[in-house]
């Protein structure tokens, strides 16, 4: 064990108007595997990108291994051990899948850019550290067989790995997934599971995700967003039984005196300027396949 | 058979500094989607510095190394005063701010050398190359400037290649945002960028200036051509840079001596007209595709 813990407090984001987060709280242990779940437009991604100084919060702190993140901007987080997938795929189009994992390893070339340049030699070496890691990257996620294609002729299901692969080139100690199963097949999700699970071992995970049946196998915790704020956290079972997540998923008031009802009655306000709030009949359960 | 062989070596030689214009303008484009219109000013500028050290210290290579020692370091100055405060602000204010650049620097080096055209000397002879009795068309200062441009572009094409440093550029220049989650400190990159621009602009500053003359609006026609051969090759690809140079250079070299060199300027001009028109991504489009 270690402390490589994120610690969420209070993080209020706001983007005119909108609260788009609303005193967010989490922690992330290390060595587990923490989900953040929620309807569209809860703050999932937002809450990514303020941990990844891409929006910068009204309040509140993120502390990794007791270092404030929030200070900090995008290109240091690779030092700092922290990396992150991004929805969809987003890899460098002009750059083979090796290339594109190399550039996730690229903060531990320790040459900078301008002795680099001067150094070719020095480069050189760096260059082959460089390749070694990204073969590594891509050995880990079983896709090396590909290192030599350019991205744009690969299969979406391989492309996300490619992803995955170059966010774990840098050697991180937290990983941050946004929506990895997106786009993948019942089979290609079984596997992501079981490599979830097995990169937990080494480092703090967590996962932003709708496909509720790998959230609810691979996770060892659970938080749940609703409009910006956190109506539910716990373990996946606690959460699937908690009357405020069948709420905010159906749009519905929950019955009874829990906590979160007034966040979810609330949420039914807005429900309207929200476009259609998907739903289905199981809510974020195993079966509730709407809850996309 | 002898008129075709001397057009031909001759054109190979004009299209190389084209080529460099040209590779100097892609470099910029690629990674900032902006077009240097500046590049010719301030490859004029450096001239002039390269010719104040020639004639200071009467040696030319101590004038060629200080020439382009001052296009790195203006390309670099240039980017971080002037075009950062507008980077953010869309491509196209930036290109207005390069024209507003070319007009003050040409209004500059108006001012301080006066407008009176100059001299500039070559690195080698200029007398015509022969086999026997058979003339090539070539002096061995054409050979030297197609050769310092082909060794420029080999050099640039490997760093970008096989560094740790041109995957950081390629990175960046495929995909900034990402690239800074990765690590990448994108703002040194660009800096890199358009210093490596400032290079490759001097280099043809002061190869070509010898068959030009030199005046505040010497570079201004070269320009152009080299702008044509960076449209003819895609804007996006070195290697299309440095082709779409060759082409340039040897069509302009036929039309100039089978129909006549008044028509030259002008045949350059429709041919930049017509590729716009007619292939506006270029003769190597096809390396360009985008995913949709």
């Amino acid at each position: 064990m270690n402390d490589d813990s994120l610690e969420v407090r209070q993080v209020t984001v706001r983007f005119g108007g909108l609260t788009a987060l609303d005193g967010v709280s989490l922690t992330a242990p290390p060595n587990q595997v923490t989900g953040i779940i929620g309807p569209n437009g809860a703050g999932k991604t937002t809450l990514l990108n303020v941990l990844c100084g891409l929006v910068r919060p009204e309040s509140g702190s993120a502390r990794f291994a007791g270092r404030e993140l929030l200070r900090l901007r995008p290109h240091q987080l690779a030092g700092l051990g922290i990396a992150r997938t991004l929805q969809g795929v987003g890899l460098f189009g002009g750059l083979s899948v090796a290339e594109n994992v190399m550039v996730g390893a690229t903060c531990h070339a320790r040459a900078g850019t301008w002795p680099a340049l001067l150094g070719l030699l020095r480069s050189d070496r760096d260059e082959r550290m460089l390749r070694a890691r990204a073969m590594a990257a891509l050995e880990l996620v079983g896709v090396a067989e590909h290192a030599d294609r350019m991205p744009g002729t690969l299969p979406y299901g391989v492309r996300k790995r490619v992803a995955l692969a170059r966010a774990l080139a840098s050697g991180p100690r937290l990983l941050l997934l946004d929506e990895p199963a997106s786009g993948l097949s019942e089979q290609e999700l079984g596997e992501l599971g079981t490599l979830i699970s097995a990169l937990a071992r080494d480092l703090t995970l967590v996962i932003i995700e709708h496909r509720m049946d790998l959230m609810m196998s691979a996770c060892d915790s659970i938080t749940v967003l609703d409009f910006g704020k956190v109506i539910a956290a716990g373990t996946p079972g606690q959460v699937q039984a908690d009357p405020a997540v069948t709420a905010a998923y159906l749009g519905i008031a929950a019955d009874g005196g829990e906590a979160g009802a007034g966040a979810a009655g609330a949420g039914e306000g807005g429900a309207g300027e929200d476009g259609g709030r998907p739903g289905g009949p199981g809510g974020p359960g195993p079966a509730g396949g709407g809850a996309r | 058979m002898q008129e075709f062989v001397e057009f031909t070596l001759g054109g190979i030689a004009s299209g190389m500094v084209y080529a460099a214009i040209a590779l100097s303008l892609v470099l910029i484009w690629r990674g900032t989607r902006i077009l240097n219109f500046a590049q010719g000013g301030l490859a004029m500028l450096t001239t002039y510095l390269a010719s104040i050290v020639i004639s200071r210290t009467g040696s030319y290579w101590e004038g060629f190394a200080a020439g382009l020692a001052a296009g790195l370091v203006l390309g670099a100055v240039a980017e971080r005063t002037v075009i950062r405060p507008v980077e953010s602000k869309g491509p196209m204010n930036a290109v207005i701010v390069t024209i507003g650049l070319l007009i003050f620097i040409e209004g500059l080096a108006g001012i301080i050398f006066g407008g009176q055209y100059r001299s500039f000397p070559p690195a080698f002879s200029i007398v015509g190359l022969r086999i026997g009795s058979f003339s090539l068309g070539i002096s061995r200062n054409d050979v030297f400037t197609a050769g310092a441009v082909l060794a420029a572009a080999v050099i640039l094409a490997v760093v970008f290649r096989y560094t740790p440093v041109g995957l950081r550029l390629r990175a960046a220049a495929f995909g900034p945002q990402v690239a800074r989650l990765l690590g990448v400190r994108v703002g040194r990159v660009l800096t890199l960028g358009w210093a490596l621009a400032g290079l490759f602009g001097a280099l043809a500053g002061v190869l070509v200036t010898p068959s030009t003359f030199l005046y505040p609006n010497s570079m201004d026609a070269i320009f152009v051509l080299g702008f044509t051969a960076a449209v003819i090759g895609g804007l996006d690809s070195p290697v299309g840079a440095v082709v779409g140079g060759l082409i340039l250079g040897v069509v302009l070299e036929y039309v100039g001596g089978y129909l006549g060199s008044d028509i030259v300027p002008l045949f350059g001009l429709a041919a930049l007209v017509l590729v716009l028109m007619v292939r506006p991504s270029g003769l190597f489009s096809a390396a360009t595709t985008r995913q949709v």
